[in-house]
């Protein structure tokens, strides 16, 4: 094992270092000037160009930029937002834990309700509840979350008023209200986000248990547990399911990209304060360090994310470290 | 192996399939023949017409600019399932370049190859579109299309090596190569048929992929600029309009649902005919 998670880990660390330089190339070779935007906004001298040129140190050569950008990522130094004029790991730092309550919600809800149809449609395969269990997901899955954030803040939230539509609390609540009032407020405004984002994505995961369980099923150790006479429910949970949930935990690692690009759009639609809805900000005001940064943090949370996953595979299934 | 006319034919049997071929082939002709029997979406008859709720005329409605709604959606078909299917063919073209060169050559190439896949791979296509298009003050079409194309090909190749490194041990194969064939002729003679099927799948569900990111790229106003229409601008432009004029939104949305499921649902069949196991 010792070997295997060495090697496993040297890779993940060569496809981030890989990843960032990706990243620092296709930000460099695109066409276009970072600078053009401001001239856009307002007169501009040459001359305040070169030397906001000189502040950026885009006048220096690419070989160098990407050295000092490289030596900055080494100590945690991202560069500053054009846009906030604040140093872009602080403001990471700020939207990340609304970002991790939003997915952390839409994992759960997807790796417990996603698993149980999952399951149940294996169990009844071909089925009508099968068959209208895989339309209605794929229906989900072929809806814009930005449309279904729009349509939902605006008939739960504007038309029928039960649910707040925008921001993750209530400005109007006061300060002295106790925690409880608090965390429910924010669980208020939490319920229309993640039900966006859980209904576009969990086609993904009832497919990957429904593929994995009727693997499991045809096994001739459920047609022995079915002749010994055990109750279906428990050939089902007990039995064939504790084993189609293996191939399952890989999809943790596939997860994270399509979370990640998801929360953009629907955190600008519902303004939740995350790091979805900062990436669409920095976007809208041509924000490159920002952006750059958010996307480092992006490739490294997807890299982390593959790795443990391949960790806790290999915990649970010893043939992946052996052979 | 089973040859595309096969595939095709097992996938038309499925009946969701064959949902989904039909409903993908209904919005392909509207997109084509639409924009001449509907009024041009650009020109402004009646400047009084604006935000008319669905009725006779507009079945659709108008929008705020006195737009017919059904005019610019089937306009946006148009420009929607055209970037799509070019930038898919774009990108499957570079993958299963990509993929038969690691997968059949082998050694420093393929495991140079797939670190750069593993490390772009990292990256939400999404973030590198948004990286890339932020810098474009307007992207033209044509460089939306190559963008999004040159930045999908990296799951592909995978896919292909993989199949490439299956196909590569099979007998047929081996006596091909024994007997002296080709690299060129190896290539186009056997691996690449043998691979199509999987391709096929992969290409139509990219297209219904490609729909969506094309849409929310707009909808950030990185894709397609107004005044041409896509879906995901006109979802943008109703934003502000919601409570007034919520067709102005539900209509284009509703049109991306349709397109994207019935690519999704011909797409499910394919992958059901080349791999039963899946069904």
């Amino acid at each position: 094992m010792g070997g295997w998670l060495l090697r496993r880990a040297l890779q993940a660390v060569v496809t981030l270092a890989i990843a960032t330089a990706l990243l620092f190339v296709l930000m460099r070779a695109a066409p276009g000037d970072p600078l053009f935007r401001l001239s856009a906004d307002r007169p501009i001298s040459q001359k305040e160009i070169e030397v906001l040129r000189a502040r950026y140190g885009l006048d220096q050569p690419v070989g160098r930029q990407l050295a000092a950008f490289l030596g900055g990522l080494v100590h945690g130094d991202l560069g500053v937002s054009i846009e906030y004029g604040r140093p872009v790991t602080a403001l990471l730092a700020e939207r990340l834990p609304a970002t991790l309550l939003l997915g952390g919600s839409v994992l759960l809800l997807n790796f417990t309700v996603g698993l149980w149809l999952g399951v149940r449609q294996a169990v009844r395969r071909g089925a009508r509840e099968d068959r209208w269990l895989t339309t209605l997901s794929l229906t989900g899955y072929a809806m814009p979350s930005f449309w279904l954030g729009l349509m939902l803040a605006w008939l739960v939230g504007v038309e029928w008023r039960l649910l707040p539509a925008a921001g993750m609390q209530d400005p109007l609540l006061s300060s002295d209200a106790g925690w409880l009032t608090r965390a429910g407020d924010v669980l208020r405004h939490l319920v229309l986000p993640v039900l966006t984002l859980s209904v576009v994505s969990i086609a993904a995961t009832m497919r990957y248990q429904r593929a994995a369980m009727l693997e499991v099923l045809h096994l001739p150790y459920i047609v022995t547990a079915r002749a010994k006479g055990l109750p279906e429910r428990l050939v089902t949970w007990r039995h064939a399911w504790r084993n189609a949930l293996f191939p399952v935990i890989t999809l943790f690692g596939l997860w994270l990209p399509i979370l990640v690009s998801g929360s953009v759009f629907v955190e600008a639609v519902f303004a939740w304060p995350g790091l979805g809805s900062l990436a669409a900000g920095a976007v809208g005001g041509r924000d490159y360090p920002l952006l750059m940064g958010a996307s480092l943090l992006v490739a490294a949370l997807v890299v982390a994310g593959g790795f443990l996953t391949d960790v806790a595979y290999a915990l649970l299934d010893p043939r992946v470290r052996i052979g | 192996m089973t040859s595309i006319l096969e595939i095709l034919r097992s996938a038309w049997r499925n009946p969701r399939g064959r949902t989904g071929a039909l409903l993908l082939l209904i919005v392909a002709v509207a997109a084509l023949v639409g924009p001449w029997l509907l009024p041009d979406p650009l020109a402004q008859p009646d400047i009084l017409a604006g935000g008319l709720p669905p009725g006779v005329g507009h079945p659709f409605g108008t929008d705020q600019l006195s737009r017919d709604v059904l005019a610019r959606v089937v306009n946006g078909a148009r420009i929607s399932l055209g970037v799509s299917v070019l930038a898919v063919a774009l990108s499957v073209t570079l993958g299963a370049a990509v993929g038969i060169v690691a997968g059949y050559w082998g050694g420093a190439i393929d495991a140079a190859l797939m670190r750069l896949v593993d490390g772009a791979l990292a990256i939400p296509r999404l973030f590198i579109l948004l990286l890339v298009l932020a810098v474009w003050e307007r992207v033209p079409v044509l460089a939306l299309i190559l963008i999004i194309g040159v930045t999908g090909w990296f799951a592909t190749s995978r896919l292909v090596r993989g199949e490439v490194l299956r196909i590569r041990e099979e007998g047929y194969v081996q006596a091909a190569e024994a007997l002296g064939a080709r690299r060129r002729r190896i290539i186009f003679r056997h691996l690449l048929p043998n691979a199509l099927g999987p391709l096929l799948v992969a290409a139509t569900l990219g297209v219904g992929d490609v729909i969506l990111l094309e849409a929310g790229l707009s909808f950030l106003g990185l894709g397609i600029q107004p005044p041409t229409p896509s879906w995901g601008g006109m979802i943008l432009d109703s934003r502000e309009v919601m409570v007034s004029a919520p067709w102005t939104g539900i209509f284009p949305g509703l049109a991306i649902v349709v397109t994207v499921l019935s690519a999704n649902l011909f797409g499910d069949a394919l992958r059901d005919a080349v791999d039963p196991r899946s069904a």
